[in-house]
C-alpha cells in the first residue's frame, strides 16, 4: 500500500492490521523516551493548504517519534489565488526529496490528484467535506480501547454530516468493523442523497440516546446559520446538542466522542465534555500513535509486515530530560 | 469547369440518400450524378463514405477575444473543420462579451481570416451578460446575428427575459437560454445526488435547470417568442420540452454529446476534465437525452466546445473552470453511442441546427446551385482520441484513450477542401 487517501484503501482487514500495529506505538508513546528509529532517514512533509494546527502537530509528532525528518509547508487560502498551482507546489516539494506528503486541503479530492502527480506516498489529512481517514482510525482505536471491539456496537453520529469529512470516513470505518451506524441531524445537515450509505438516519436525538454504545458529536460551524441551514445555533443546541439533561439519557458505559475542536455550549455542554465517559482527550492521545502506525505502514513494513520489534532509539551525546 | 469532384460516396441530405458524385465549381454544387467527368478538377475519394451537408454547431466557445491561451478563432475553426463542421455559432462569453457591433465585427473578421469554417457570432441578450440591461440586439442583428444568449449564465430576471423575448420577435431572431436558476445552483460543482453526497462536493440539483426551462416555456406562451434551450441535461427538462412542443409552442432544444455519453460517476476520479456546466447527470438522464434525440424532442446535437488551458484544469475540482472540448469528437460520439440511423444523426448535427441558427448557406440540400459546404464521413473508421493530437489549443477532452467509430475524411467550405483525409489544409 502506497497511499492512505480514504478508508476504502484499507478495507476491514487493513483497518484491523493498522489498529494492532497502533498498540505497539501506544506502548512506544508510554516509554520515558517515546522515540524509535523505525523511519530514520525518511522525510515526511506536511502540506497544509488549510489551517489545522492540531492535525499537523499530531502528524509531525508521530513522524518525529519514528525518527523521520519533518518539514512543514502551510499555505492558507486558495492556492490559485496565491498564483502557484497545487501541482507546482507538490513538484517543488518533491524536488527537495520527500518520502511522504501529508496533505490537508479545503477542496475534496485534492489528495487523489496529488497522488496522481507525486512519486511520494500521500496521506490524506482531510479533504474538504470528503474524508479524514486518520481521524476515523483513531476513533476506531479509541472505541476498541474502551469497549473491546466495534462489532455489533450501535454508534450515533450527531450533527452536520453534510459538511463533515470526519462523518464520511467514520461511517466507512465503523461499518467495516461491524458497527451499526445511525446519523442524527436535521435534514438540512444531511447529504442530499444517502443512496448507498449503509446507515439509518433520523432527526430525533432523544429517542436514540438510550440505545447507543457511542455518541459521536460533530463540530457545528457557526456559518451554517447564514446559509439558511439552521434557524439559529440556539435552536440546534436545543434539539441536537448533548446538553446535561440529554447526557443523562446516555448509558454510563457508553462513550461520548468529538473530533475537536469543540464548541462547548453548542453541540456539547461544557460539563458533558468533562464526564468520565467522554473520551475526547483519549482520541487526541491515540491520534499520535495511529499516525505513527500509518507512517510506518506506508514507509516501513507494508500491510503484510509483522508487528515490528521496536528498539529504543540510540541516544548519543547524553540524555536530556 | 469543375474545380472539385467528390467521387463515389453515398450522398445523404434531408431529402434522402443516393450513390453519386458531387461536382463543385466556384464554391457551389454544380452537378450531382453518377460517373461525372472530373476534367482537370481535384478529385477527393468518397468511396464507402457518406457525403453530407457540412455540420453546424449551435454552441461553440472560441475564447477569442480574451482567452487566447485556451483557444483562438483560428485553432477552434481548425478543430471545427476536422470535426466536419462548416459553421459554428460562437458563444458571446468572451472578454469583452459579444454584446456590441464592434465585437461582432471582430469575431466575424477573425473567422474569415482563418477561413476554416463559417464563424457566426451569437450576441449577448444583456450588456456584459450581467442580466441587467438589454444589449443592443438590433445593432447586432443588422450585422447578421441570428441567435442571442447570455450563455454561461441564464437570464435570471423574469421581467427582463420577457422583454427580451418581445424585442427579439420584432427582429426575427431567436433567444437561446442557458437554463440555470442561480439561487439554487450557487456553490455547486457537480450534479447533486448520490455521487456528490459521497464525494463531498457541493451539488447542482436538476431542478436548477428545470425551473428555468419551465419558466421560459411559460414566457414563450406569454410572448409568443421563439426560444431555444441550450445543452439540456436532465430527464425533467426533456419531458418539459416534449410537452411544450406538443402544445404547439415555438421552442427548440439542443443536447451535448457528454450528456448522452457520460454520468456523474466519472467525477469519482476528481479529475476536473469531467467538470462541466450543466454537470454530468445520472443514467436516467442519459437515457432521457437519448430518447429525446430519437423522438425529435431535441432538435440538435451541439458541442458546447469549451477549451480551457491545461493549468486551469489541474486545479482542485471546486476551483477548476467548467467545460470540455467537443468539436472533434461530437460526430464520432453520436455515431458510436446513439442507436440512430446516420441520416437522423446528420439531421441533428447539420440541417436542423442550421435551421435554428438561420444559416441559409448550411445544412444542404446537396443539389446544384447550393453553396458547397460539405463533409465526407467514413462511418466505419475507428480511431482513438488522443488529446495531444487534437487541433484545439487545449487538451480538456474527457474521452482520452476512448476508441470511437466514424471519422470525418474531408470537409469542404464553399468549394474549398479545408480538410483532406483527416488533415487540415491550412
Amino acid at each position: 500500500m502506497k497511499h492512505l487517501l480514504g478508508i476504502d484503501d484499507l478495507g476491514a482487514d487493513g483497518i484491523r492490521v493498522l489498529l494492532e500495529l497502533t498498540d505497539s506505538f501506544v506502548e512506544v508513546s508510554e516509554r520515558p523516551i517515546p522515540k524509535v528509529p523505525a523511519l530514520r532517514g525518511k522525510t515526511v512533509v506536511s502540506l497544509f493548504f488549510e489551517d489545522s494546527t492540531r492535525t499537523r502537530l499530531s502528524f509531525e509528532t508521530a513522524a518525529k517519534r519514528l525518527s523521520a525528518d519533518t518539514m512543514s509547508f502551510s499555505v492558507s487560502g486558495s492556492s490559485v489565488r496565491k498564483g502557484e498551482s497545487v501541482r507546482d507546489t507538490v513538484q517543488t516539494i518533491e524536488a527537495m526529496g520527500v518520502d511522504a506528503i501529508v496533505v490537508r486541503h479545503r477542496s475534496a479530492g485534492v489528495p487523489w490528484q496529488i497522488a496522481g502527480w507525486a512519486g511520494a506516498s500521500v496521506i490524506n489529512a482531510g479533504d474538504g467535506w470528503h474524508e479524514h481517514p486518520t481521524q476515523a482510525l483513531l476513533d476506531c482505536y479509541t472505541i476498541r480501547q474502551h469497549l473491546g471491539s466495534l462489532d455489533g456496537l450501535h454508534i450515533l453520529i450527531v450533527g452536520d454530516v453534510k459538511h463533515s469529512r470526519v462523518a464520511r470516513s467514520d461511517v466507512a470505518a465503523f461499518r467495516a468493523l461491524g458497527a451499526e451506524v445511525t446519523l442524527v441531524a436535521p435534514p438540512t445537515l444531511l447529504p442530499p442523497s444517502l443512496e448507498g450509505w449503509p446507515v439509518r438516519c433520523t432527526s430525533r436525538l432523544d429517542a436514540e440516546l438510550p440505545g447507543a454504545d457511542v455518541v459521536y458529536l460533530l463540530r457545528m460551524q457557526r456559518e451554517r446559520q447564514q446559509e439558511a441551514l439552521l434557524p439559529s445555533l440556539r435552536e440546534y443546541t436545543a434539539f441536537y446538542g448533548l446538553t446535561r439533561r440529554r447526557a443523562d439519557l446516555v448509558r454510563p458505559d457508553a462513550l461520548i466522542m468529538h473530533p475537536g475542536p469543540m464548541n462547548r455550549g453548542v453541540e456539547i455542554a461544557a460539563e458533558v465534555a468533562d464526564l468520565p465517559n467522554a473520551v475526547i482527550t483519549d482520541q487526541v492521545r491515540n491520534g499520535v500513535a495511529v499516525r505513527m502506525a500509518v507512517l510506518f505502514l506506508l514507509l516501513g513494513a507494508g500491510l503484510q509486515g509483522a508487528v515490528p520489534d521496536l528498539p529504543a532509539v540510540a541516544i548519543t551525546g547524553g540524555v536530556r530530560d | 469547369m469543375t474545380d472539385l469532384l467528390l467521387r463515389g460516396g453515398r450522398v445523404l441530405d434531408a431529402n434522402g440518400e443516393r450513390l453519386a458524385d458531387v461536382a463543385v465549381a466556384d464554391g457551389r454544387i454544380v452537378e450531382v450524378g453518377t460517373d461525372l467527368d472530373p476534367g482537370g478538377a481535384t478529385v477527393l475519394d468518397a468511396a464507402g463514405c457518406v457525403v453530407a451537408p457540412g455540420l453546424v454547431d449551435l454552441h461553440t466557445h472560441l475564447r477569442e477575444p480574451g482567452r487566447e491561451e485556451a483557444e483562438t478563432i483560428e485553432t477552434g475553426s481548425r478543430a471545427a473543420a476536422l470535426g466536419g463542421f462548416t459553421a459554428v455559432v460562437a458563444m458571446p462569453n468572451t472578454e469583452p462579451a459579444i454584446d456590441s457591433a464592434g465585437v461582432v465585427r471582430q469575431v466575424v473578421e477573425l473567422g474569415e481570416a482563418a477561413g476554416l469554417c463559417d464563424v457566426h457570432p451569437s450576441g449577448a441578450i444583456t450588456v456584459g451578460r450581467a442580466g441587467e440591461q438589454l444589449a443592443p440586439m438590433a445593432e447586432m442583428a443588422a450585422l447578421g446575428v441570428r441567435l442571442f444568449t447570455d450563455d454561461g449564465r441564464g437570464v435570471q430576471n423574469e421581467r427582463l427575459m420577457r422583454r427580451a423575448l418581445e424585442y427579439a420577435a420584432g427582429l426575427g431572431v431567436t433567444l437561446a437560454q442557458h437554463c440555470e436558476v442561480e439561487t439554487l445552483s450557487a456553490g455547486g460543482h457537480m450534479h447533486e445526488g448520490s455521487w456528490s453526497s459521497r464525494l463531498g462536493i457541493p451539488g447542482i440539483p436538476a431542478e436548477a435547470e428545470e425551473l428555468m426551462v419551465v419558466r421560459d416555456i411559460m414566457l414563450s406562451r406569454l410572448t409568443g417568442g421563439r426560444i431555444h434551450f441550450q445543452h439540456l441535461s436532465t430527464a425533467g427538462s426533456v419531458e418539459l420540452v416534449r410537452r411544450a412542443k406538443a402544445a404547439g409552442l415555438a421552442v427548440t432544444a439542443e443536447a451535448c454529446p457528454h450528456h448522452f455519453t457520460l454520468t456523474h460517476a466519472e467525477v469519482a476520479s476528481y479529475d476536473p476534465v469531467f467538470k462541466v456546466n450543466p454537470p454530468l447527470r445520472t443514467d436516467v438522464d442519459v437515457a432521457a437525452i437519448k430518447a429525446g434525440l430519437a423522438d425529435g424532442t431535441i432538435d440538435a446535437i451541439a458541442t458546447d466546445h469549451a477549451p480551457h488551458a491545461q493549468e486551469t484544469k489541474e486545479a482542485p475540482f471546486d476551483e477548476a473552470p467548467c467545460g470540455m472540448l467537443g468539436l472533434e469528437t461530437a460526430l464520432a460520439l453520436a455515431l458510436t453511442e446513439l442507436d440512430l440511423a446516420i441520416g437522423q444523426i446528420l439531421a441533428l448535427l447539420s440541417w436542423q441546427p442550421a435551421a435554428i441558427a438561420g444559416l441559409a448557406d448550411h445544412g444542404g440540400p446537396i443539389v446544384p446551385g447550393r453553396p458547397a459546404n460539405l463533409c465526407v464521413i467514413d462511418p466505419e473508421a475507428t480511431w482513438v482520441v488522443d488529446p495531444y493530437r487534437l487541433a484545439s489549443r487545449s487538451r480538456n477532452t474527457p474521452y482520452a484513450g476512448r476508441t470511437l467509430t466514424g471519422r470525418v475524411r474531408h470537409t469542404v467550405l464553399r468549394g474549398t477542401p479545408v480538410v483532406i483525409d483527416a488533415e487540415a489544409q491550412r
